[in-house]
């Protein structure tokens, strides 16, 4: 493809800026800087792990082994869209490396975690922290738990918990 | 193995023991077993009575801990398996649409179910093939197993059900996972840049007789035509497995259904064109051993250490593992 995205194709991002062949494609430098300069995700975290990217902008995190490029179904979980001017993380990367974050996590006390969880939209004007993509959390059992990204704009807070992932939950 | 039940049961609390949920006659196909199953009342009687819900714990996002102190929070009873306590029997009637489950600490997943990957018992850091993967119960299990370090390829040739395994993957959090999409029976290693697996797991598609209880019309379309097909399908895949498994490793090969011809007959037929044997293994549930006769078949006396797990002997559904190491 002109691109060099290929949609069934995965491609292992390249470490830093000096290794990039396809353009605007995401260095693993910068995936990692941005977890940690926004969700103070420690960058250590992410040694044991490769990044790739399978079409324009989606990008995979896998812990296995295999060469790039490489033609199959999933490699890992998808963790992050990039391509736009907020790259956004994934849900299930949330709620996978987001007990890791420090910084961007909005905590809900149930009725707002029942509300996010299920798709809601809604008010939320105490947020004194920066607008964007955010991880919203609750208590679980005593520890802070990952819901999901939230996009906090204007006072209100957006759930971006996929459709097939939203659930009625009791509060 | 003890012959008492090692599953605690409640009565009247979560199994609703009483409670039939099919017909005598649907159950027809099983009398064939009656020959080859202790108590087959009780085996008949257990196979009309609805199974309660169970779910995984899956540590890749929880301790069995956390996760059980979160479902108290919720005000969710649950009884925790003997033989493992990773695997919950849960007081609710949707526990897919419970916290523990959002967060992914929980998979709805059988308990008999969740035996194959512990007999496989696979390593942190190993490359595993689970070579009918999909929707992904027992491959995120296997992943857990290995705290989602190492490899699992995840394939399946049925691209509808690989869809349902990435859902299930990416809810639990599985970064060790690589889903393919081919036919295992002649399955290219090319795509990876290894040229074998340390274990492999082969949960094949079968006649799903031991579903019955959760399934009531999992016997309507039995024949015996239906099994010596699927049993054809059986034999190429478990082929490949151990081809594709390294000298020293292991093939784990499981299906949920009675039939030998599904069962004893394929492992006789690995042993038969390829090089491995059958091994004991430990399970701390009530089983009873492979067969070394069916109708005009014999087979290899070492099938004595496949087990059969039939409904009646713990309150689950069946199923029938063997453990292969391959030797060449
Ligand atoms: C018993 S199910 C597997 C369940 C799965 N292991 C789990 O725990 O969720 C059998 C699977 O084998 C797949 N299958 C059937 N024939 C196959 C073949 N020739 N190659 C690969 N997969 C096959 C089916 O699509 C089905 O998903």
């Amino acid at each position: 493809m002109a691109d060099g995205n290929d949609g069934q194709r995965f491609d292992r991002l390249p470490a830093t800026e000096a290794d990039r062949t396809v353009d605007g494609r995401a260095t693993r430098a910068e995936v990692i800087d941005l977890f940690a300069d926004r969700f103070g995700i420690p960058p250590r975290i992410f040694d044991d792990y490769t990044f790739w990217e399978k079409g324009a902008g989606k990008i995979w995190i896998y812990g296995g082994d295999a060469p790039s490029p490489i033609e199959i179904e999933a490699i890992g979980m998808t963790c992050l869209r990039t391509r736009q001017e907020h790259w956004k993380p994934t849900t299930d990367f949330v709620q996978r490396f987001g007990t890791h974050a420090t910084d961007c996590v909005i905590e809900l006390d149930r009725e707002q975690a029942r509300r996010f969880a299920s798709g809601e939209d809604q008010d939320l004007e105490r947020w004194d922290g920066d607008w964007g993509y955010l991880i919203a959390a609750h208590e679980v059992a005593g520890q802070r738990e990952p819901i999901g990204v939230g996009l906090y704009v204007h006072g209100e807070l957006r759930s971006m918990v996929p459709k097939g992932r939203q659930r009625d939950l009791e509060s | 193995m003890g012959g008492s039940p090692l599953i605690q049961s409640l009565p009247g609390a979560s199994k609703p023991t009483n409670a039939s949920h099919s017909n005598p006659e649907q159950m027809e196909p099983l009398e064939r077993y009656r020959p080859i199953i202790d108590d087959f009342d009780a085996f008949l009687a257990a196979c009309e009575r609805p199974l309660g819900n169970a779910v995984r714990v899956n540590t890749i996002k929880a301790t069995v801990e956390r996760t059980l102190a979160a479902l108290e929070r919720e005000g969710i009873g649950y009884e925790q398996a003997d033989w493992n306590s990773r695997v919950l029997d849960l007081e609710t009637d949707s526990p897919g649409s419970t916290w523990t489950s959002f967060h992914g600490f929980t998979h709805g997943q059988e308990e008999v179910s969740a035996v194959p990957p512990v007999v496989l018992d696979p390593e942190p850091g190993e490359r595993v093939w689970d070579c009918c993967a999909a929707p992904g119960g027992k491959a995120t299990q296997i992943a857990a197993l290995m705290d989602d370090r190492g490899t699992v390829v995840a394939n399946d040739n049925n691209l509808g059900r690989i869809s349902a395994l990435r859902f299930n993957a990416e809810r639990l959090g599985a970064t060790s996972l690589a889903v393919t999409n081919a036919d295992a029976r002649n399955y290219s290693l090319e795509r990876f840049e290894f040229d074998e697996f340390d274990r492999t797991l082969v949960d094949a598609p079968c006649s799903c007789e031991g579903t019955i209880r959760k399934n009531p019309d999992a016997l309507d379309n039995w024949s015996e035509g239906h099994i010596s097909s699927v049993a054809g399908i059986q034999k190429g895949i478990i082929r490949r497995a151990i081809q594709a498994t390294r000298e020293g490793g292991t093939v784990v090969y499981s299906t949920c259904t009675f039939a030998p011809e599904e069962n004893e007959a394929i492992v006789q037929h690995a042993l038969d064109t390829e090089s491995c044997r059958v091994v004991d293994f430990d399970l701390a549930l009530e089983h009873s051993p492979g067969l070394t006769a069916w109708e005009d078949d014999e087979f290899d006396s070492s099938l004595e250490k496949a087990a059969r797990i039939y409904p009646h002997q713990n309150d689950t559904g069946g199923f029938f593992v063997a453990k292969l190491e391959v030797t060449a």
